[in-house]
């Protein structure tokens, strides 16, 4: 049985190192310009010097380019997806139908990663995009164990699947933190809205505080606790997933190098002899949450959870 | 693109490709007098499938019903079938669509690939428009469903006129863009606050409207282990709710645009609220097109607008980024400043007695107003009030009861009434 890619999101290229070293078989890096929710802010240079670093411990590098494109942000993308290309990335991750025109039309060589977020929630919509030219499909966070493994069985394209971190539950266009502020009168600096700041909302009748920032691509709001699986690999492992993601948005460089190597060591198990796996499943749980930031509880996110409409 | 002007015998410049006003319907009344009221295209829901899983929706044969009164005025309805499919949801979709198709229905409205793909192998003959919920932004995007073979695109909320204008250059498909109504805050299709909050899909029909809920603003401290409130308990808690769209007064910029399609959104709103939009944002393009160097907007259909608005409205993306003011904080709608007091069922022209179904309490004494496609409004007292068997009432207290009255005007069959609300 092949073990799936380990999928992390460096802050910062020698974080990816470090990453790589803690047991990431593949990066996701990228811009806020064209990327959506990064754990670090890579530029060109930074995309370059990952690459190096990556490929030459035969590590993957993909880069989100997975904004909700407007026109006058089209004028830029062609020259950004040149430079991907000639930069040797691995994969682009795009969510816009107008990144893979412009891929086709600039590097049709390249591959591409369907990752819309919220609406990868079924199989047949995962081969239509296979069929587009993308060659993996990230599913969305909403999804069972079920439906994922039913989704699996089903694919023509890869599929990735988030294990550990924070989710996005809204993105607006609007500056809903500037608007507050300007409302109240007290408007704050741009950077009193950003992510440097731990700004949440609190919703009094959930008990929960939703992490809320802004930047270019508008604002957005996060789920109340990270998802945490470590304890629950077994039924992606059996099912073949092809990428398991830990997502390092909010959070440090030597959290996620903690975080990946417990991954790294829990999923290497469960193929040593998963007996040994379903023992030590309790440590691997307590051992995230020995490192969780005080402010944020882990939960299995959608994987146990039934949704009505 | 079509040449869409001409000039009259006068001289005068004269619009020949008015866009269609497309109106919402949740039940087949509703359907009717949107069409009846100058719609030309109604979008429907059906019982699955859709989103707004709390509307009434249509079953086939009302569906079909809806179609063949539609045909009669020349109007077009399409079927909303835009969620976010699940594994699940497979089951009996070609089936569905095949159904919708031998109704008679012009068009469905889509976002999954998913449906796309079935309906073009099960109901061939049905247009596909593809949903808001895809957030369709740029022009790149559209080009690509366009290629799939696409009618119609329905853009974001987001995109504003002068990204319109780009995509109608770079693109020839036909574009639908939001005008009037409830908004989502976030992008459409990209908000799953409700399967957090509450455990209902957004994007198959649950969505619980958390969006419009308070919040409270906090910080956490360096160390995570404290927070603290940024506003004071007194202050007005955070808030998200979007004032509702309006852009009557951007008709004339959007006709000359080319915009194929203006869209009313509200399926779950009244009848009373569906005739009153319809029928203003139908003089006005009709008003626009007849001769549009020298429209002007009337004072008249805008207060007629605010008669059945239960928001504050605003123009929001369509020429620039909403700020504050085009958000509500610490009010959560409004009731409208008229209600729907009754509608028309018939009316004599020798008595000048006019029939009623009551659709609100009123009594003599009171100010009423008749609108409708065929009148001027006018406002009256209502006189002596008698029920269907000519006892003379001192109200019309029963939803539904049939009343009558002197109207002073002429009015006719499915004209309304309303009142101002106190």
């Amino acid at each position: 049985m092949k073990k799936p890619e380990l999928l992390v999101t460096p802050v910062s290229p020698v974080n990816g190192e470090e990453l790589i070293k803690a047991g990431a078989t593949a990066l996701l890096i990228g811009e806020e310009a064209y990327g959506l929710r990064l754990a670090g802010e890579f530029n060109r240079e930074d995309v370059k010097e990952t690459v190096r670093i990556a490929h030459k411990h035969g590590v993957k590098v993909y880069v989100a380019v997975n904004a909700l494109f407007h026109n006058d942000m089209l004028n830029g993308l062609p020259d950004y997806i040149k430079f991907l290309s000639e930069a040797n990335v691995d994969a682009v991750v795009f969510g816009d139908p107008g990144v893979l025109m412009t891929v086709r039309e600039t590097a049709p060589d390249m591959k591409l990663h369907w990752n819309t977020e919220t609406t990868a929630t079924n199989w047949y919509t995962a081969n239509y995009w296979g069929r587009k030219g993308a060659k993996r499909a990230v599913l969305a966070r909403e999804l069972n164990m079920d439906a994922i493994l039913e989704i699996k069985e089903n694919a023509e394209v890869e599929i990735e699947v988030q294990v550990q971190g924070m989710t996005c539950m809204f993105q607006s266009r609007r500056t809903l933190l500037g608007n507050y502020m300007e409302f109240q009168g007290k408007d704050l600096k741009v950077e009193g809205r950003s992510k440097d700041r731990s700004l949440y909302l609190h919703d009094p009748e959930r008990e929960a505080k939703y992490p809320v920032w802004e930047d270019k691509n508008g604002t957005h709001i996060m789920s109340p606790k990270d998802i945490c699986i470590i304890d629950e690999l077994e039924e992606l492992l059996e099912g073949k997933i092809d990428s398991l993601k830990i997502d390092g948005i909010l959070k440090d460089g030597d959290y996620l190098v903690k975080a990946t190597k417990l991954y790294r060591q829990a999923i290497d198990l469960y193929f040593e002899d998963p007996d040994q796996y379903d023992e030590k499943r309790e440590y691997f749980l307590d051992e995230i949450k020995k490192i969780q930031p005080p402010n944020r509880d882990v939960d299995t996110g959608f994987f146990f959870k039934e949704t009505v409409y | 693109m079509e040449k869409t002007a001409v000039k009259s015998a006068e001289g005068k410049r004269v619009i020949t490709k008015k866009p269609e006003l497309l109106a919402p319907a949740g039940n087949l009344e509703k359907l009717k007098i949107a069409v009846h009221y100058g719609a030309d295209a109604v979008f429907i829901g059906g019982r699955e499938f859709g989103l707004r899983s709390n509307a009434g929706n249509f079953s086939m044969e009302e569906m079909a019903e809806g179609v063949q009164f539609a045909k009669k005025y020349g109007a077009r309805i399409y079927v909303t079938t835009n969620i976010f499919a699940h594994n699940e949801n497979m089951e009996g979709l070609e089936e569905y669509l095949k159904g919708i198709e031998e109704a008679g229905v012009a068009g469905i409205i889509v976002a999954d690939p998913l449906i796309i793909e079935a309906c073009k192998r099960a109901a061939p003959k049905l247009e596909i428009h593809l949903s808001t919920q895809q957030s369709l932004t740029n022009w790149q995007a559209v080009k690509f469903w366009k290629e799939e073979g696409l009618e119609r695109v329905v853009l974001a909320r987001e995109v504003g006129l002068q990204e319109m204008l780009e995509m109608k250059k770079n693109v020839d498909i036909e574009i639908e863009t939001f005008i009037h109504g409830a908004m989502c805050i976030a992008y459409s299709g990209r908000c799953v606050l409700s399967n957090h909050m509450t455990a209902r899909d957004s994007n198959r029909g649950g969505c619980c409207q958390s969006c419009r809920w308070d919040y409270f603003l906090y910080e956490d401290g360096e160390d995570m282990t404290s927070s603290e409130a940024l506003f004071a308990e007194t202050d007005s808690p955070f808030a998200m709710s979007p004032k509702d769209l309006n852009l009557i007064e951007s008709i004339p910029k959007l006709v000359e645009a080319g915009i194929d399609s203006l869209k009313i959104e509200g399926r779950m709103k009244s009848i009373h609220y569906v005739a009153t939009v319809v029928s203003v944002y139908r003089k006005v393009i009709d008003a626009y097109c007849a001769d549009p160097d020298n429209f002007k907007i009337k004072r008249e259909w805008l207060e007629e607008l605010a008669k059945c608005a239960n928001r504050p409205a605003a123009p929001a993306f369509f020429e620039n980024t909403p700020g504050y003011k085009e958000q509500m904080f610490g009010i959560h709608g409004e009731k409208p400043a008229y209600d729907f007091a009754g509608l028309v069922l018939d009316y004599d022209p020798e008595t000048e007695i006019v029939t009623l179904q009551q659709r609100n309490f009123f009594r003599p004494g009171d100010e009423v107003e008749f609108f409708g496609p065929e009148i001027d409004n006018f406002t009256q007292k209502v006189d002596k009030l008698w029920d269907e068997k000519g006892r003379e009432l001192d109200a019309a207290r029963h939803p539904l009861q049939i009343v009558k009255f002197k109207a002073e005007k002429p009015v006719y069959r499915n004209n309304m009434m309303r009142k101002g609300a106190f």
